[in-house]
């Protein structure tokens, strides 16, 4: 599964460099405050160029993991610090890479800058270790390092409720993590009992041949399922999401949205489905549900918000709920369609919370009550607005669109009454998201909102590349969806093999019953002409 | 120490051949080295110190105590190549082992006695309470330590748990003018010695049921003989896991470690957290994982499971119903116990590398988690609780960020030798079937941490008090703490060469007397 190996030295520059730049920050003396800032953007900036950078040498053509790159860590215990970036994760790591900086320009902390600005590049370089490591503990370790950061972040510059929200945070993530441990470990151990040879953490090894017995792997999928549900979250267990979204600062909520949520989506996708492939499927229902579940709920309790804030919070829950019914849909096109809504909600939602940010900053209040006619002051945030509630709701030719739409085919093709209560959810989206923006930005502009300032340029600036990404995205989804097709179709090939009746799952709602394998082969092949249809068709 | 495994040898010759007379074994002296530093080094300071009183310099006993840490530390190196050369020995006639596991534990105490040296020379200036005494205590417990991590023989194994105890139960009691150290010492003392009882009791019992001390003689006793009658043995199975786990703060037997750790002076706690646990554990994973562990695991894996399992629930819950941070992190060593109790469990080489590893870990962790009670107690250390920790962040910056490191550790985060401590005896634990303790450690782990985050949480999210005393770092206690926090950090990156090394330290844990 390794493709190529070359330029492998990007992984650890987009790890290191904020790394590097938080050990700068830490070292700098504490008089000279108006430096933090410039320092900690270059640091960002300059991974973000490198993130780039490996998207525009990444071979698009191929399935396997590029820019690998091993070497040992703990070799007592089989733990590797084993890195590559394939189809699915390159995205992400652009992703990192781009927000990162727009956050940190975006939203200035109102105390203590150089920890503030320290603690955001670790974060980034933890990020960018979870999307690109390929040991189950290098991934464990990235994934609970962005803890701590993000802890102190909520905790030190949140609102008024922040430390409650911080711990709960932590919690609420560890105690999944504490599963997942145990969970990652048995399966090391299972494997090695399995296969034979020496213990090793290598994700591609045990993947390959995993030898671990059905029941034991199912086992083990909940255990990560768990971890990664709290994460994501999925419903029932998202209540720490909108306490976490509402105390913590701007760019902590930015960052939260657009890139730790995608960590439990990612997890799924490349610890569950690729890892336990028939435990993925087993458990296949009972996901889809949850998905829908959140999907509705999201949305339903979005509607009933009060606070601006707390409103976005809960509807990422519902966007995220597309992402899981994407991905285990587990055809090509459903978890294309999650992947993209990945991306994009990190875009859209990312710049709901930078603007929000900025209403919040005029007025003092993020409440809807209080905010009415705001475009008669700000016309320029409120056309930013627009775009961004626009694309959050999924109009065609923006880019909150297309990957609904894919995971939306994805779900109708394999379970189809899952896809049509989801569908639900769309309609609401447009319900709460317009009323809100209606009730905030028109209507008679009274007492306060009559004279807040329209955006600055500086403001202006942040925004700008995520409107091009929003529209370009919106417009070309192809550009993405040609890219990640060839890992996507891999990792369902993955799965067929491994799962007996595979096709026969995947085709239990709809479609002529796969009776020949002719046929089978030919669905799987519709799949993908549908993805890269859909793609072309809307460029 | 010589003294102690003479008595010992000769007891058991008297027991064994009893017509022959007293037949003195052949000493190895340079193998029992790194023990003899500690205790002549206890010795001559304190000779020294009664000759010429108060022309003593202050600094001299610190310097001392950890000269002869150091030295021991570096008497380890040619025994540790003698070993990798040839193979585990067992001297003074079968009495004490020179293999990878002793020395390894030499090592991790002389580590914690050089962290409590630096750490008194400040604590007892700053008290009033400067004398030697502490230093000959602290070098006389280190050598019962260490008696114990090399005893190849029960009798031997309970002659070191004495020398360590009685040692620990004076300094507990030693600060004169805390009602509570007092308090401490005594119940410290009363209870240990019911425990040390148990522990003498359960040696007996073994002794009539396989007719004698020596670990490997019972290893191979079992192995041969199957004891049909075997309730002697099954008693002096349990009665030993009694006396140990009173020593290593297993619960039930811990209702002293919070009492106790919290009244010791608190450089005194740190050390206990170390190096008396390390003792205990030392011979723990010597009796049971090596001499009862082939053929007797089926009998004691489920106690310690027992054990392991509620010291990782009570410690964990009971902690965070403290206010007290010393009594937090009293209790916190009781989940800490419970996790190494996972490596005991495993009754495998990788468990035992995995207790190892997780003690020296935990060694670094608590000498600088006690080391910031100590400064932030400041003189009289009245001020241990949870509120005198508030926006300690914004007074100290510094001292507060190395507090959260450890406790980050403690609690297990990536990066920190805490992480890989747990990810070892987890690993060790699933591989030998113990999933389900597996899982309750990680779930208390989680319990754990809500505790840590609440004094993170209050150190840096709370404003500080006014009108409270300064908090000044004296360059001792801020050397040992600068060394604790890039131990933790040091190893939590590149565990490589100490992981090695405590792999090969388990190859082979005790030989039969040639």
């Amino acid at each position: 599964m390794i493709a190529s190996e070359t330029l492998n030295w990007l992984v650890p520059a987009l790890i290191l460099t904020p790394f590097v730049g938080a050990a700068v920050l830490a070292v700098m003396p504490a008089r000279r405050a108006e430096l933090f800032r410039p320092v900690a953007l270059l640091f960002s900036a300059a991974t973000g160029i490198l993130a780039v950078y490996l998207l525009t040498q990444f071979d698009g053509n191929e399935a396997g993991f590029q820019f690998a790159l091993q070497q040992p860590w703990v070799e007592r215990l089989g733990i590797s610090l084993a890195f590559g970036v394939d189809g699915i994760s390159v995205f992400l790591v652009v992703l990192t890479g781009v927000i990162f900086p727009i956050a940190m320009l975006g939203a200035t902390p109102h105390h203590d800058p150089k920890p503030y600005y320290a603690w955001l590049c670790v974060l980034m370089g933890a990020s960018m270790g979870v999307f690109m490591a390929l040991d189950l503990v290098l991934f464990f370790v990235f994934f609970e390092l962005v803890l701590v950061p993000m802890y102190f972040l909520i905790g030190l510059w949140g609102y008024a409720e922040r430390t409650a929200a911080a711990t709960k945070f932590f919690l609420y993530t560890m105690f999944g993590s504490a599963l997942m441990l145990v969970g990652l470990v048995a399966t090391a151990v299972l494997h090695q009992r399995g296969v034979g040879g020496q213990l090793t953490f290598n994700l591609l090894e045990i993947a390959r041949d995993p030898g671990i017995s059905t029941n034991a792997a199912r086992l083990i999928f909940v255990a990560f399922a768990v971890a990664f549900a709290i994460k994501v979250p999925l419903v029932p267990l998202h209540t720490w999401l909108p306490d976490a979204h509402t105390q913590a600062p701007t760019a902590g909520s930015v960052i939260l949205a657009a890139v730790m949520l995608k960590l439990g989506t990612y997890g799924f996708l490349r610890f569950g489905i690729y890892l336990f492939p028939e435990a993925a499927v087993w458990a296949k229902p009972v996901l889809l549900t949850m998905a829908v579940l959140g999907i509705t709920y999201g949305a339903i309790v979005a509607t009933m918000q009060t606070d601006l804030k707390r409103l976005v919070a809960y509807s990422s829950i519902a966007h995220l709920g597309f992402i899981v019914l994407g991905l285990f849909s587990l055809t090509v096109v459903g978890i294309e369609g999650g992947i993209l809504v990945m991306v994009n909600h990190g875009i859209t939602t990312g710049a709901l919370f930078l603007l929000v940010g900025m209403v919040y900053e005029r007025r003092h209040t993020r409440e809807i009550s209080q905010l009415s006619g705001l475009q008669k002051s700000a016309p320029l945030l409120a056309a930013v607005m627009t775009i961004v509630v626009l694309a959050s709701v999924g109009l065609p030719g923006l880019n909150g669109f297309p990957g609904e739409l894919l995971a939306l085919l994805g779900a109708f093709q394999t379970s189809r009454v899952w896809g049509v209560i989801a569908v639900t959810g769309v309609i609401l989206a447009a319900l709460y998201l317009l009323w809100a923006y209606q009730r905030t930005f028109h209507g008679p502009a009274t007492g306060e909102n009559a004279t807040i300032r329209d955006m600055r340029p500086s403001e202006v600036l942040v925004m700008a590349p995520l409107v091009v990404l929003i529209v370009v995205l919106g417009l070309f989804p192809g550009l993405m969806i040609d890219r990640m097709e060839p890992s996507v179709k891999a990792l369902v090939a993955h799965v067929d093999e491994r799962v007996e009746d595979f096709e026969e799952t995947r085709y239990e709602f709809v479609g002529p019953s796969p009776d020949t394998g002719g046929e089978a082969e030919g669905h799987s092949g519709g799949d993908s002409s549908g993805g890269t249809g859909e793609g072309g068709g809307a460029g | 120490m010589a003294g102690s495994s003479l008595l010992a040898v000769a007891l058991q010759d008297v027991l064994v051949d009893a017509g022959d007379g007293f037949a003195l074994p052949s000493i190895d002296w340079a193998g029992i080295a790194p023990n003899l530093i500690l205790m002549l080094g206890a010795i001559l300071l304190l000779t020294v110190v009664s000759i010429l009183k108060r022309r003593v310099p202050s600094w001299f006993a610190p310097v001392w105590t950890i000269s002869a840490a150091v030295a021991a530390a570096l008497a380890v190196v040619p025994l540790w190549q003698r070993f990798s050369d040839t193979g585990p020995e067992t001297l003074v006639a079968g009495a004490v082992g020179l293999d990878g596991f002793s020395l390894f534990a030499t090592v991790v105490v002389c580590i914690a006695v050089v962290f409590v040296a630096l750490l008194l020379a400040d604590y007892l200036q700053r008290e009033g309470l400067e004398s030697p005494e502490w230093y000959v205590l602290v070098l006389l417990s280190a050598s019962g330590a260490v008696t114990m991590a090399s005893a190849d023989d029960l009798i031997v194994l309970f002659v070191g748990l004495e020398i360590l105890s009685v040692a620990a139960y004076v300094m507990t009691a030693m600060h004169r003018r805390r009602v509570s150290s007092q308090e401490a010492g005594l119940k410290y003392f009363v209870l240990g010695a019911f425990s040390s009882a148990f522990l003498l009791y359960g040696i007996a019992l073994t002794y009539g049921a396989t007719g004698s001390t020596n670990l490997a003689e019972i290893q191979a006793f079992l192995a041969e003989d199957v004891v049909t009658q075997n309730a002697l043995l099954l008693g002096g199975l349990a009665f030993m896991l009694v006396g140990l786990g009173f020593k290593v703060g297993a619960v039930p037997f811990h209702s002293w470690a919070p009492d106790v750790y919290q009244g010791a002076p608190t450089p005194i706690s740190g050390y206990m957290a170390g190096a008396v646990k390390l003792g205990a554990f030392a011979a723990l994973l010597r009796v049971f994982v090596v001499a009862f562990g082939p053929a007797y695991r089926q009998e004691w894996q489920p106690l310690v499971a027992a054990l392991a399992v509620l010291s990782l629930v009570v410690g964990a819950f009971a902690a965070i119903s403290q206010t007290n941070v010393k009594r937090m992190l009293a209790y916190s060593s009781i989940n800490h116990a419970g996790f190494i109790l996972l490596g005991v469990l495993a009754a495998s080489p990788a468990g035992t590398e995995a207790a190892l590893f997780y003690l020296l870990a935990y060694t670094f962790m608590a000498a600088g988690s006690f080391a910031v009670v100590t400064l932030v107690g400041r003189a009289g250390e009245h001020r241990q609780s949870l509120d005198d920790y508030r926006g300690l962040a914004s007074v100290r910056p510094g001292l507060a960020l190395v507090f959260t490191v450890l406790l980050l550790s403690q609690a297990g985060v990536p990066l920190t030798v805490g992480f890989l401590a747990k990810l070892y005896v987890v690993t060790a634990a699933v591989e030998s079937g113990f999933d389900w303790v597996a899982v309750v450690a990680m779930l208390t782990a989680v319990v754990s941490a809500f505790m840590y985050l609440r004094i993170v949480a209050t150190m840096y999210f709370g404003d500080a008090p006014e009108g409270a005393p300064a908090l000044r770092i004296p360059a001792a206690t801020g050397l040992a703490l600068g060394l604790s926090v890039v131990g933790v950090l040091l190893l939590g990156i590149v565990p490589g060469p100490v992981s090695d090394w405590a792999n090969s330290a388990v190859a082979q844990l005790v030989v039969a007397a040639p």
